[in-house]
């Protein structure tokens, strides 16, 4: 199900919009994915504190939320933008690839919940398009 | 048995008891035909399902929504139960609508994300763990009879 110009510009018009709360956007979508989801808190057992505001979740919300970001602007060629977070996600991190999906989910959430009035149907349908090829890009380098 | 937690029932009937089903009905099954379009095969004789505006502004799909989002109701009222509530719709749904379950994440994906938009803030973590739970629930049960 790969990007159309259509999802393209899409995308890149509801960052503009959400561009002001991309920060918080990710906090809490990765802290709401750690109570919702526990399996994922295996991931982060070096942690302190999983709680949803916690500083290192915060922190690592924002870290996420650049990259998709960053991803959103190279949206023309995913593969190249995203090889290098490839290789560390398949070599290093590990993740296993159906939590790129349980992110995806959660990040969706909070985009609708920020912005209700601007996360239409056809918004969503890109978006989740998006987060889908983002994370068969990240999961190219695992085997 | 599911174990339900005093905060999940009481999230639970408070989700449910403030829900305008009209508008969330038809607002979840619009999005989960727009979003994943190929559930469109289970509504070949709803008309115009050309484009989001014509899925959006349809009346069936709109009726169907609200029809939909009642069939939750026997869940909220017999949480402790819920399999054995919904045996007879699991039968429906797997002999004579054909439905792939797969389908029911879907439809509560949407649902979840038009209940977050609607709550807002009021959705926090655990509020959203508590819906999804129950979701889940209702999707095993009405996965139960399938064969």
């Amino acid at each position: 199900m790969s990007l159309t110009t259509k999802d393209m510009s899409v995308v890149k018009a509801l960052w503009g919009k959400i561009s002001s709360k991309v920060d918080e956007i990710g906090a809490e979508a990765l802290g709401r994915m750690l109570v919702v989801y526990p399996q994922t808190k295996t991931y982060f057992s070096h942690w302190a504190d999983l709680s949803p505001g916690s500083a290192q979740v915060k922190k690592h919300g924002k870290t996420i939320m650049g990259a998709v970001s960053d991803a959103v602007s190279k949206i023309d060629d995913l593969p190249s933008a995203l090889s290098q977070l490839s290789e560390l996600h398949a070599s290093k991190l590990r993740v296993d690839p159906a939590n790129f999906k349980i992110l995806a989910h959660n990040l969706i959430v909070v985009v609708a919940m920020l912005f209700p009035a601007d996360f239409t149907p056809e918004v969503h349908v890109s978006l989740d398009k998006f987060m889908q090829n983002l994370a068969w890009c990240l999961a190219e380098r695992y085997r | 048995m599911v174990e339900w937690t005093e905060f999940e029932r009481a999230t639970i009937q408070d989700i449910f008891s403030k829900m305008d089903y009209e508008s969330v009905g038809h607002n979840a099954l619009a999005r989960c035909l727009v979003v994943y379009p190929w559930t469109q095969r289970y509504f070949g004789n709803f008309g115009n399902l050309y484009n989001a505006a014509a899925i959006m502004g349809n009346p069936l799909v709109a009726a169907h929504g609200t029809v939909v989002l009642h069939g939750l109701d026997k869940a909220v009222k017999n949480m402790d139960n819920i399999k054995a509530t919904y045996a007879e719709l699991s039968v429906l749904h797997s002999e004579k609508l054909h439905v792939d379950p797969d389908n029911f994440r879907l439809l509560a994906d949407c649902l979840t994300i038009v209940v977050a938009a609607r709550l807002g803030s009021g959705f926090t973590p655990d509020v959203q763990a508590a819906f999804q739970k129950f979701l889940a629930v209702v999707i095993s049960a009405l996965t139960k009879q399938y064969h």
